[in-house]
């Protein structure tokens, strides 16, 4: 299963990539979302996939009994999603003014510091 | 931007006092079972924002009562008090504290440093999420 | 105790703003009690190193770095210590009077002690990287004090060459000391004197002595390096007489001396600083001889000195050593005293052209007499000890191994010379007609002539009875250069022998010199302006210009404001060293395995894939939107099947408050069109192909290595027990990283902070017109 989404975040980051590479500031920011979701799935795949056992301390006992998974990446992931989300909409909220200060969605055309 | 439709508004009416219960329930619940501050202030942030898209910015701000920068203060600040209890006992800051207050009859509340961050965390989720939402639709009246 | 001395000079730069208010004009007498108890302290030990002893005293500093404060004390070092130290004591009692009243005075003392508490950790550091620490010190405050007038372009342009000259040579003698590092293992001087032939055996000697080499000709000025110090007489006339006459220049010297026992033992070291030493000394003296501005001149003899200081290295037979360090003391007394002397006269006739000075010692008699005094030493005439150190100089150049004769040769044309240049020293100001010259001119006061005329003295005395400091220090500093103990027996008279008649001759023909130097040096000035269009000097500025247009071009290049040429760079950079490093520097062993999935599995993947495909082909924006949240739901479903139910939960919200955000804002803007040509598409697209690759085949190459155990054991082992909850992600970020989570709400408070004065700035904006 590591293999299957190795694979996928793979292609999530070549996609991500093509994306920012475009001269729309929009695709720029579709890219963005599909880097940080890339991002996030890497961290996950990579310290080990586990199927149905969740880093939860059933009632009445004091420890997990087996293997659980790892909840230190689950941890880190989960603030990763939250600041993603709130860079993005930083980012937006700044292309837009951008948008509308320079009148262009061209980044291309978006190269002077002073405008 | 009021072109809701009537039945939009009363889902979201029915809708939205349950999806704050709910956020409150995760939040509450998160040290056992999955929730916690992160989740909960999403949740409500979505209550808020479906209310929002229903009825307006300005009435989501007369509902909201506080700024949202204001609530975004208010998580801020909380999470900094959770860490004092532990400066005060002399220990590393960040060291939780659990205190076990009686309630009349059999049970007893369970209050910690922990829930008080976990709060904060809260509040700054759904400050945060409001101040992006509403400053937003404001600017596109 | 040694601590405390070495860092004085750093120490009490504290209390100069203070003194500057307090003392006045007597602030130089306050403060050359500093030198004056350091030099009183280093003379205390010489009583512990003048029978060869060698103190070292161990202060720790980054022990875990190897790198500690040791002072390694023997006679080289105390020598040096002790001409730092009381040479600074007349040059801070002089620099009172020569700058007096001016405004940056407290300034000039603050650089002035740094430099000279930077000077002593040179020479007393044991530790070869505190050496270095030193060592740069003393190029940065040389920099400021050379640019001290820095209104004056001139100033700040001489302050950067000198900078840049010595501070590149220092970072290639940082690569030589860790060469030698590497070599011996042993970090300090003290562990290099016992490493024996390890060194000039080793492979790396030869690049290690190239480094070490560069930094210290920069430092020491020596040919073709040695432009920057003429240029340095930018600087207020006391650090001329302190930093690059008396001890920084001396440096290099310095270090090539403490590097002689270590490396010295081969043709190549020997070969090169005989060249590079005589080359300097040459250039030195015939720049000198064709100069006429009485500070530029003195600058050359001194290039000069460094260049006979570094041949005698170079020769490094006991009676050469002999001759160095003599030759190093009687240089610094002089020089140190003409400095002044010259700053005297400057000061007095506003000038510093010697031929427009003329019959001075009418008005300046006592700036006369100290002066003939110290040229006399410097050319080398009997009873001084300029004398004693010119005997020895030839003497050890007879009896050189290699390169006898061209050796005396060359060193008879430089004393000629420099004869000739000391004569003028004293012909051309004081005697011969008076000239009108720019101030009326009046004896220099008191302060800015007891540095000289104490300086000059002792050249007499020592030059009338050399056993004296020879018992006290000198036979420990030649044996400290030597490497085993040497007693010499210094006399000023040695009977009418070869060098006596090479000395006269020298005397003879300098005498000559003085005679045509009105005629001669004109001309020669002209040649040498003619010269200096291809010499080294020009090359360093084409060097300057050189880098300045590079960088322009570069940056025109590499930073054209298009981000996406910044993307492309950063994407093929980044992924291309990886993806190297991946495939042929690391033994990649690929567990491909697709079997181990279930259907629902390769479901959730392929809807994962077949969304983010169709977001970026699409031309539909609010397609686009919508496949982004279908990726996202994706992903969601994905966290919550592989057991983290937590992220799963957070990831459906936050897909599902993007999607609004989005459509709240990104329809405002136009919509898709196609803005690059098919051949960009194609270009980004093999690069995104390439760069997915490299994370694919990277993950599979992570999955199968594990370098340290997980510390979520201790987290789940924990979670209850510790920190009374069940939820062991929820327990993580509240409780046992709760500080990661603190820091990570601020963060959503600075962007929420952000988003809102971008939105409220917009809503001022429209209401202003």
């Amino acid at each position: 299963m590591a293999t299957l989404m190795a694979l996928v975040v793979g292609i999530l980051f070549a996609a991500s990539i093509y994306m920012m590479l475009r001269r729309s500031i929009v695709k720029l920011v579709i890219g963005l979302i599909i880097l940080s979701n890339a991002a996030n799935l890497l961290i996950f795949v990579v310290s080990g996939l586990t199927r149905g056992a969740p880093p939860l301390i059933p009632d009445n006992a004091k420890a997990v009994a087996g293997a659980v998974a790892d909840p230190l990446p689950q941890a880190l992931i989960l603030t990763a999603i939250v600041i993603a989300f709130s860079v993005l909409a930083f980012a937006v909220v700044l292309i837009r003014r951008a948008y509308e200060v320079v009148g262009t969605d061209d980044l291309d055309q978006m190269k002077d510091t002073d405008t | 931007m009021r072109t809701s439709t009537l039945i939009l508004q009363t889902a979201a009416l029915a809708i939205m006092p349950l999806q704050l219960m709910f956020s409150a329930f995760l939040l509450l619940r998160g040290h056992n079972e999955p929730g916690g501050g992160f989740i909960g202030g999403l949740v409500a942030a979505s209550a808020f924002v479906l209310y929002a898209f229903t009825f307006g910015a300005d009435s989501t701000r007369k509902l909201l009562r506080a700024k949202p920068q204001d609530l975004l203060a208010a998580g801020l600040l909380l999470g900094l008090a959770s860490t004092i209890p532990a400066l005060i006992a002399g220990q590393p800051m960040l060291t939780a504290h659990w205190w076990q207050l009686p309630l009349p009859g059999e049970g007893y509340l369970k209050l910690s440093t922990v829930l008080i961050f976990d709060i904060g965390v809260y509040l700054a989720v759904l400050g945060t999420l409001m101040t992006f939402v509403i400053g937003l639709m404001e600017v596109e009246q | 105790m040694m601590l405390l001395a070495v860092l004085s000079g750093f120490l009490v730069t504290a209390l100069v703003p203070l003194l500057n208010r307090l003392a006045g004009s007597y602030i130089g007498w306050v403060l050359a009690l500093v030198p004056a108890l350091l030099a009183a302290y280093f003379a205390s030990l010489v009583p512990e190193v003048s029978n060869g002893g060698r103190l070292l005293l161990e202060y720790p500093w980054m022990p875990g770095l190897n790198i500690s404060l040791d002072f390694l004390v023997d006679g080289l070092s105390l020598v040096f210590a002790l001409l730092i130290s009381g040479i600074g004591v007349f040059i801070l009692i002089y620099a009172g009077a020569y700058l007096k009243g001016h405004k940056d005075l407290g300034r000039f003392y603050v650089i002035l002690l740094s430099f000279m508490a930077s000077m002593l950790g040179l020479v007393l550091a044991d530790n070869l990287i505190t050496f270095f620490v030193f060592w740069e010190l003393t190029s940065i405050t040389s920099y400021l004090l050379i640019g001290f007038h820095h209104e004056d372009a001139d100033a700040r342009k001489f302050a950067l060459q000198g900078l840049f000259v010595t501070a590149g040579g220092g970072l290639a003698l940082l690569a030589g000391l860790i060469l030698l590092g590497t070599i011996t293992g042993e970090y300090s001087f003290s562990g290099l004197l016992e490493s024996g032939t390890l060194i000039s055996q080793h492979p790396y000697y030869t690049a290690a002595l190239v480094c070490i080499l560069i930094g210290a000709f920069t430092k020491s000025a020596q040919w073709p390096f040695h432009f920057w110090l003429p240029n340095a007489m930018a600087a207020p006339t006391p650090v001329s007489a302190y930093l690059h006459s008396a001890t920084m220049v001396k440096a290099g010297v310095y270090l090539l001396a403490r590097l002689n026992e270590p490396m010295g033992d081969t043709l190549l070291w020997s070969g090169t600083l005989m060249a590079f030493g005589t080359m300097t000394m040459i250039t030195g003296a015939y720049l000198a001889y064709s100069n006429t501005g009485i500070k530029k001149l003195l600058a050359y003899s001194t290039v000069m000195a460094l260049g006979t200081l570094t041949l005698l290295i170079g020769v490094g037979t006991e009676l050469a050593l002999t001759a160095f360090v003599c030759f190093l003391v009687a240089h610094s007394l002089y020089k140190g005293a003409l400095f002044m002397l010259a700053g005297a006269l400057d000061h007095a006739t506003g000038t510093k052209d010697i031929t427009r000075m003329g019959g001075l010692r009418h008005s300046m008699p006592l700036t006369a007499a100290i002066t003939g005094l110290a040229t006399l030493s410097l050319a080398g005439l009997p009873p001084l000890f300029g004398f004693v150190a010119k005997e020895l100089l030839l003497e050890a150049l007879l009896q050189s191994p290699l390169w006898s004769a061209g050796l005396l040769m060359a060193t008879l044309f430089s004393a000629m010379l420099v004869v000739a240049v000391a004569g003028l020293l004293v012909i051309k100001p004081f005697f011969g007609a008076t000239v009108k010259m720019p101030k009326q001119p009046h004896e220099a006061p008191m302060a800015m002539l007891a540095g000289p005329a104490v300086l000059a003295l002792l050249a007499l005395i020592f030059g009338v009875a050399p056993a004296l400091p020879a018992s006290l220090i000198l036979d420990a500093a030649i044996s400290a250069s030597v490497g085993s103990p040497v007693a010499t027996k210094l006399a000023l008279w040695h009977g009418i022998n070869v060098p006596l008649m090479l000395s006269a001759a020298s005397l003879v023909v300098g005498a000559v010199l003085v005679h045509q130097w009105p005629k001669l040096q004109p001309r020669l000035h002209r040649l040498n302006s003619t010269m200096a269009r291809r010499g080294p000097e020009a090359g360093y500025f084409g060097f300057m210009q050189g880098l300045a247009q590079f960088a322009s071009w570069q940056t025109r290049r590499l930073q054209n404001g298009v981000l996406g040429t910044y993307l492309l760079i950063l994407v093929l950079v980044t992924f291309g060293l990886t993806g190297y490093t991946l495939l042929f520097r690391y033994d990649i062993d690929l567990a491909f395995d697709l079997a181990d999935s279930y259907f629902y599995e390769w479901g959730i993947a392929l809807l994962v894939v077949a969304a983010t495909v169709f977001a970026c082909i699409t031309q539909s924006r609010l397609a686009s939107v919508a496949s982004v949240g279908v990726l996202g739901f994706g992903v969601a479903l994905t966290f919550i099947h592989f057991s983290a139910p937590d992220l799963g939960i957070t990831q459906l919200l936050v897909e599902t408050l993007t999607v609004i955000l989005l459509v709240l804002v990104l329809f405002k803007l136009p919509p898709f069109v196609n803005l690059s040509t098919p051949w960009e598409r194609y270009r980004d697209l093999a690069v995104a192909v390439f760069a997915g690759s490299v994370m694919a085949l990277l993950m599979l190459a992570v999955l199968d290595v594990r370098y340290f155990e997980s510390i979520s054991t201790f987290f789940i082992e924990n979670s209850y027990a510790l920190a009374q909850g069940r939820n062991i992600v929820n327990v993580i970020l509240v409780d046992f990283r709760q500080l990661d989570t603190l820091g990570e709400i601020f963060v959503l408070g600075l962007a929420a902070i952000g988003v809102y004065s971008m939105l409220k700035l917009r809503a001022e904006d429209q209401q202003k017109p």
